[in-house]
């Protein structure tokens, strides 16, 4: 087989993550033989960094809480684009997923009845809105990310999930038939190349923020998963769909969770004004994301920004005092003190908001497994391909994530997933044969990047990608801007297809991964790109100057981005949950 | 200023040596180390070494920074910068795979070994296992660690001893499942660590505590589980 | 896992555990501290002291039995420092495949080193 080396695995799941590694977890205790391959040491994936807690009705805070509220939240939340059979899903299956991962040891804060602690969160309501705010984040301090990532890789560890930590995965291996066989992974150690052959394929690659100059996000947070799937045809769901956090810390764009709103800090403006009461009078600042994002641009906007550009705002937590900021919110106080050179238990933080989540990603049903589209709208299985967590678009999300629903997002549908592939390789299919010329795609990009003698530095590429994802595809979007922005992107692909690299050695280079990944991170800024250009109307948190209404006639629906073509489709959104009855569009007011 | 880098490549260097390049940092900001590791990069591609999150949480970037171990991605300038000068050497006391990459195996190794997984024989209840504010307040400066090896690096102890001596960070684990009130396996628990090596190697230097960028206290940790092995002998 | 078998019980060892290791450390140097402190009293208090009560002091069964202990805790004391030391820097991480044989030689040595030290102490005791 073209000179490399094959290797063969019931499962092999690219991301170490915390979807993937729940994934990998299901299918390793089922005894089928699986790997994992994570670009870095699993615990050093992203989900690490999440902060505030995995929301989930577990009922304990609120004894009487109920998952359909949750349900009424994450529908409302994604401003009715999320598939409401995928949430009712999540919201009715997570009470199960969150207590499997206490089992598992997940260190979880407690209320005094033994009971794991949950606090408040954006966009929480009680009763479907109508009774107030809940407490429904399940939280280990401010370092649930840190706590369940952990657990879980200690849960595979127990298992003896197989991990090829530090591999790099290139390319999907797609045969004549278009089913995906595996894939191409390189060894970062030693550069050797390999094809790692499976009956099922799951990309758990999470995020693509550093498509943006200014991201909370990991700087492996490259979208290699979106990129892969994109070269192998995948069509994607919802690109234009990118949350910007509220609060990222001003100039370093470190993240401060919603939970420290949660617990009870809020925004000031230049004049010390809680501006948030005037924009959602109810909810305030724990009012939708997409929401508060916006009105501090419009604060900033308007020039009651503060310091010397007037560029950012404040979060207060002072008045919260010490003690309940040193059990709560830990990590923050570290983080502010570190990156803000502020102490929150005296002074307010400055905060901007900063490029956070992709709600977009490759489509997938419930079970995981990846979807194409036919000729005539309806969706067809990619056989052997399935995706979760963050790179995944069941669509759980929508126009807007709620916070605490990606960790449990990751939890679910990777658990899914595994119980899926499960049940598929113990019904016995026959694995899927590739020939040599299915492996050349992923092959020849790699031959190119090693035998290149000219071209632009890698670093200097990505930073101008950047500049014009944050400039023209930003919190405020316009159509004439974006075309330039498009125009502008489309002038970089042969120069980023081409980059130099000056090193070609074998041994631990970083510098041909990160050319790699840049050619990820156009992929999907070119998705995003196209798609936002694409869907007239401002919904969640795709908000367009020109367009700036809810266009329910005709954009109710999910965009589909064809990597072939380069065109813009639509696809059904799912409105018949199984258990409940559908919630119907309304007017989004917090 | 002047960054001087510890450079190694297996395939065309016979031995490491260090490289200088001359940065220039811009004025008004305190840059992290992390931030003038890019900078070098951006000069000279061919620069290895890890990072992920870069906010001190994942524990890729421990390196010696001016003979100090620390995460990259946290350590200001201005903590760490003396005469203009910076130099940045892998961490102590693992193999070297290239430049500021060191082969951590042996030290996941040690991790491993102490089974860093809840373990508990009981049934599984239809929701949590409960546990106190208390009992989980015990477990506070224990799970946070993020495995950066900065401590097990700085431990002589575990430079001497590494495939024997558990080091201070997979010590800090073993005591973290100990702790645990939803742990059953105390006894077997105690029993693989009680010989000469894994746990009695550590000479309380505290060599550990000075260095370990979250702020924990490996020392302490391992103080308790010799309390527990004397409770337990006796 | 390799929990078993990568637990150590080294030959030279004599398969103690690390806690009485541990424990025999602490308790034999508080032996010696205790003798120690005990002679200078003694010394201390009686200023000008002869052969004959120095002899007299040593034929005593309750010096004699403390004195045999305190042997006994110093020979334990740095039979376990010196397996320690040996263990830590005769090793073949530090001097490569000739390290086994090393540290058996001065392992062997330490212990014939310790036994001559005892017989003659322990004859000494007895000759008074
Ligand atoms: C600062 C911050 C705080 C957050 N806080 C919260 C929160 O409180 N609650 C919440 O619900 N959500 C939160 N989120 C969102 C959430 O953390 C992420 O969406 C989630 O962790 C993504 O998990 P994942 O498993 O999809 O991917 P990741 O955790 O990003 O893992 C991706 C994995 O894929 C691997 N990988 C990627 N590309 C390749 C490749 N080419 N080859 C091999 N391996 C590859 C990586 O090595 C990694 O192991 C937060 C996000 C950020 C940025
Ligand atoms: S206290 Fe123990 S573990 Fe920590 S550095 Fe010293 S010998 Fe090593
Ligand atoms: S104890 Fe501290 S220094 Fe050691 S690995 Fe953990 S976080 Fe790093």
């Amino acid at each position: 087989m073209a000179n490399i080396r094959t290797m063969t695995f019931d499962g092999v799941i690219v991301g170490g993550g915390g979807s993937g590694l729940r994934a990998a977890l299901e299918l390793s205790q089922s005894g089928y033989k699986t790997a994992v391959i994570s670009k870095v040491f699993p615990t050093r994936s992203h989900t690490v960094s999440a902060q505030g807690g995995i929301t989930c009705a577990i009922a304990s805070t609120e004894p009487d809480d109920d998952w359909r509220w949750h349900m009424y939240d994450t529908v409302k939340g994604s401003d009715y684009i999320g598939d409401q059979d995928a949430i009712e899903y999540m919201c009715s299956e997570g009470p199960q997923a969150v207590f499997e991962l206490e089992h598992m040891g997940l260190p979880f804060s407690r209320n005094e009845d033994g009971r794991i602690y949950q606090r408040p969160f954006g966009g929480q309501s009680r009763e479907y809105g109508k009774g107030g705010q809940a407490a429904r984040t399940c939280a280990a301090a401010d370092r649930t990310g840190h706590a369940l990532l952990h657990t879980l890789y200690q849960a595979n560890l127990k298992n003896n999930t197989v991990f090829f930590n530090e591999w790099y995965a290139v390319d999907l291996v797609k045969n004549q038939h278009g089913h995906v066989v595996g894939l191409i992974a390189i060894c970062i150690e030693d550069g050797e190349v390999v094809f790692i052959k499976s009956k099922a394929t799951v990309l758990a690659t999470g995020g693509a923020g550093r498509i943006y100059a200014s991201t909370t996000n990991a700087l492996i947070n490259t979208g290699d998963g979106i990129g892969m799937a994109m070269r192998a045809g995948v069509p994607q769901q919802d690109m234009e769909m990118w949350q910007f956090h509220p609060t990222g810390i001003y100039g370093a764009g470190t993240l401060i969770t919603e939970g420290s709103r949660g617990e009870g800090g809020y925004l000031v403006n230049k004049d010390g004004e809680r501006f948030m009461e005037r924009y959602a009078p109810n909810a305030k600042d724990l009012a939708g994301r997409d929401v508060v994002a916006r009105s501090m641009v419009l604060e900033i906007l308007e020039g009651r920004g503060v310091g010397p550009d007037a560029d950012h705002v404040l979060l207060k937590l002072d008045h919260l005092g010490e003690k309940v900021l040193n059990d709560k919110l830990p990590g923050i106080l570290e983080l502010s003190r570190t990156f803000a050179h502020v102490d929150p238990v005296k002074e307010p933080i400055p905060v901007v908001p900063t490029c956070h989540y992709m709600m977009g990603g490759i489509p997938t049903n419930i079970h995981g497994q990846a979807l194409g589209q036919n000729p005539d709208g309806t969706d067809y299985v990619i056989e052997g391909l399935y995706a979760c967590g963050e790179a995944a678009c069941v669509s759980v999300h929508g126009a807007n994530r709620l916070g605490g629903n990606s960790l449990l997002d990751l939890v679910v549908f990777g658990r899914a997933s595994g119980i899926y592939i499960e049940k598929m390789l113990s019904s016995g299919i026959e694995q899927q044969e590739a020939s040599d010329s299915d492996l050349e795609l992923g092959l020849s990009r790699l031959d190119k990047l090693n035998q290149s003698s000219s071209g632009e530095k890698v670093a200097d590429l990505r930073k101008e990608l950047q500049v014009i994802m944050q400039n023209h595809f930003g919190v405020f979007r316009k159509g004439d801007f974006m075309r330039e922005g498009i125009q502008k992107l489309q002038a970089m692909r042969e120069r980023i297809e081409n980059p130099h690299l000056q090193d070609k050695s074998n041994a631990f280079n970083t510098a041909r991964v990160e050319a790699l990944e840049l050619q990820n991170l156009f992929e999907v800024a070119e998705a995003t790109a196209i798609a936002a250009e694409g869907r007239e109307e401002s919904r969640g948190a795709h908000a367009r100057d020109d367009f700036t209404e809810r266009d329910d006639d005709n954009w109710l629906c999910h965009s589909m981005f064809f990597p072939d073509t380069k065109t813009l489709g639509k696809r059904k959104v799912n409105f018949a949950p199984k258990t409940v009855p559908t919630f119907e569009p309304m007017i989004r007011t917090y | 200023m002047l960054v001087s880098v510890y450079r190694y490549n297996p395939e065309t260097d016979l031995k490491p040596s260090m490289r200088d390049y001359q940065i220039e940092i811009p004025g008004g900001k305190d840059l992290m180390v992390l931030d003038v590791l890019a900078m070098v990069k951006e000069q000279d591609d061919s620069v290895a070494y890890r990072r992920s999150c870069r906010e001190g949480v994942c524990g890729s970037d421990g390196m010696n920074i001016n003979g100090v171990n620390g995460l990259a991605c946290i350590t200001p300038l201005s903590d760490v910068v003396k005469n203009d000068k910076l130099v940045l050497r892998p961490l102590p006391g693992l193999p070297v795979v290239r430049d500021l990459v060191v082969d951590m195996s042996i030290f996941y190794k040690q991790y491993e070994r102490i089974e860093p997984y809840l373990q508990n024989d009981d049934p599984v209840p239809a929701i949590e296992r409960l546990q106190s504010p208390e009992d989980r307040a015990k477990l506070d400066g224990l799970y946070e660690c993020i495995l950066c090896a900065c401590c097990s690096t700085n431990c002589p102890s575990f430079w001497w001893n590494p495939e024997k001596f558990v080091g201070p960070a997979g010590l800090l684990q073993a005591y973290r499942f100990l702790a645990d009130s939803r742990d059953t396996h105390t006894d077997e628990r105690l029993a693989n660590l009680e010989d000469p090596f894994s746990v009695f190697r550590c000479r309380g230097i505290m060599n550990c505590v000075a260095v370990c960028p979250k702020g924990l206290n490996p020392t302490k940790a391992i103080g308790h589980i010799r309390e527990m092995l004397m409770e337990r002998g006796a | 896992m390799g929990m078993k078998n990568m637990q150590v019980s080294s030959v030279t060892n004599f398969g103690r555990s690390g806690l009485s290791d541990w424990l025999i450390q602490r308790v034999s140097a508080v032996i010696l501290l205790l003798y120690i402190v005990c002679h200078s009293a003694i010394i201390l208090s009686t200023p000008e002291m002869s052969y004959a009560q120095w002899r007299e002091l040593f034929a005593g069964t309750t010096m004699r039995i403390f004195s045999l202990l305190t042997l006994l805790a110093l020979c334990a004391h740095a039979w376990i420092g010196m397996w320690t030391v040996a263990t830590d820097y005769l090793t073949r991480r530090m001097m490569g495949s000739k390290a086994t044989l090393v540290r058996l030689v001065f392992l062997v040595g330490c212990i014939a080193v310790l036994a001559i030290y005892f017989i003659w102490c322990v004859i000494i005791l007895w000759s008074v």
